[in-house]
């Protein structure tokens, strides 16, 4: 198909509004929290190191919700969100929250280890909700590629044992050598889901603009959100000696780096579907001709 | 069981925006919310160029994303195919608007009027507050398709009971009718003619097939 010549104006696909920074919020502090609870649940040397990082980690997932609460047109309503479980998403990934912080309260509260475990499932289940959402979006063509799956979870991964790194480092115990390990293992797999992510969609195609988009941030994220981070752990994992420094800067790239994918995939390269015709019809005495797909790259 | 449909036959299409004004005059809809619109799309190099003007709006599809990924139940699908908006339910998530293909869906969260800041005498009187800040979308003009039963009618055939975009077209480019119903306008125009829908591959069954050329 062609696209040669066609005259501006909404045919091509343009940037959707409905969700926006807001929406992102929900996806960034949705990962980091849920990411972070994993590895307190895992890493913290004693109750009160873990205390610490499960707060930290469910005001995060708090904040995410809040952030689309701000987001929905009728918030007074949003007990609605609830009424689909039977295919939204949307609505799955509140009844996980809706459990994931009663048993993160209770583990707060009692401490009990059981609790601290399944707060922690549900917090993986939670960031897999997150992906579905993305995945389901079928007019954005950036988000509905399978391969974002992984790449939601891997980022989710790297932020919360980005920030379980950082929250260490304040903390007693012997959380960094242990998560710095765990870290590059996540910033690995991050790595792998980006590049299989980047190559379907430019296999599959994506709107020239969300390309444009991608295109230049893979570059930068490569080298800033996944090399910087990875040379930095590798430095630290040698030098005993600055092991705790270079493992927080490498934690907080690691985690900011999330936060910068995230933002660019759900707000800057949200382009939508646009309109395509597969073949053009016949007019008067014309006959018909190869279609078009405006704007995209395949 | 109906499933109601409707046929663009691109041929015809001379880009009028008929149909563009009978759906805002029917349905009131704000200004930047076109539940019908006509694309105006020129392709190809001098002097083989082409023009071609394309109605779009919501599908109807038969398998909705926007539907499945609604977390209020807001979005339904009626047994006669139509996607309906429950504007009671819908929480303006906006979940539906980026689930959709075709760009159909519109969320408006302010009143907002044609010319200037005063509403004009139809605008106040077609008013609906309860459209503002949820998502809003072509019904197929639903509350119409609904009288058939009682009035005895048949929609696409009788205008009573048919979309005003339908109703309004000049060039006899848009029909309405039901599928299932081999004797139909629709099954009969399909059965005549070569037709696509758009974004087929996506999966969605959509509801509107246009008719490029006779068989």
């Amino acid at each position: 198909m062609s696209d040669e010549k066609i005259l501006p104006g909404r045919v091509t696909p343009w940037r959707q509004t409905y969700w926006d920074w807001r929406a992102a919020g929900n996806f960034i502090c949705g990962g980091s929290g849920t990411g972070l609870l994993f590895f307190a649940t895992l890493a913290a040397g004693n109750m009160d190191a873990y205390r610490t990082m499960a707060l930290v980690a469910l005001a995060f997932i708090g904040c995410g919700l809040f952030c689309v609460w701000l987001e929905i047109g009728k918030p007074l309503r949003s007990i609605n969100v609830y009424f689909h479980p039977q295919t939204s998403w949307m609505t799955r990934e509140a009844i996980v929250a809706g459990l994931l912080f009663l048993c993160g309260i209770v583990t707060l509260w009692f401490g009990a280890g059981f609790f601290a475990g399944t707060t922690a499932l549900l917090g993986i289940v939670f960031l897999y909700c997150q992906g579905r959402i993305l995945l389901a979006s079928k007019g954005i063509p950036a988000w509905r590629e399978p391969k974002v799956m992984p790449l939601i979870l891997a980022t989710g991964f790297v932020e919360g044992a980005g920030l379980a790194v950082v929250l260490s480092a304040f903390l007693p115990g012997d959380g960094p050598r242990w998560l710095a390990g765990a870290l590059l293992g996540a910033l690995i797999l991050r790595r792998i889901a980006w590049t299989l992510y980047f190559k379907a969609v430019e296999k599959s195609g994506l709107p020239k603009k969300a390309m444009a988009v991608l295109r230049p941030f893979g570059a930068k994220f490569e080298m800033v959100g996944q090399l910087l981070p990875e040379i930095t752990l590798v430095m630290g994992i040698f030098y005993d000696a600055v092991l705790t420094g270079l493992t927080f800067v490498a934690g907080l790239i690691a985690a900011a780096a999330g936060w910068w994918l995230k933002y660019t995939l759900v707000v800057r390269a949200a382009y939508n579907q646009g309109y395509a015709l597969p073949v053009l019809p016949v007019r008067g005495q014309g006959e018909v001709k190869p279609g078009i797909k405006p704007g995209w790259t395949k | 069981m109906a499933r109601y449909v409707m046929t663009v036959d691109l041929r015809r299409c001379i880009g009028c925006q008929t149909c563009t004004a009978a759906c805002r005059h029917a349905n009131a809809t704000p200004p930047g919310v076109q539940w019908r619109k006509v694309l105006d799309i020129e392709s190809g190099e001098f002097p083989d160029v082409r023009r071609s003007f394309v109605p779009v709006g919501c599908m109807h599809c038969g398998d909705p994303p926007c539907m499945h990924v609604c977390p209020s139940t807001a979005t339904h699908q009626r047994a006669d195919g139509l996607v309906g908006i429950d504007y009671d339910l819908c929480i303006g998530c906006g979940y539906c608007a980026v689930a959709c293909p075709y760009q159909a869906r519109y969320i408006v969260h302010k009143r907002e009027f044609s010319y200037g800041e005063r509403p004009t005498e139809q605008e106040e009187a077609q008013f609906d507050p309860n459209r503002i800040a949820v998502a809003t979308k072509c019904t197929f003009c639903s509350d119409r398709v609904d009288q058939a039963k009682e009035m005895g009618l048949t929609p696409g055939i009788d205008p009573e009971v048919t979309p005003a975009c339908v109703n309004g077209c000049i060039a006899s480019v848009l029909a309405f009718g039901d599928r299932e119903d081999p004797n139909s306008n629709v099954s009969r125009l399909l059965a005549e003619n070569q037709f696509f829908r758009m974004h087929e591959e996506l999966g969605t069954d959509p509801g509107m097939y246009y008719i490029f050329d006779s068989k």
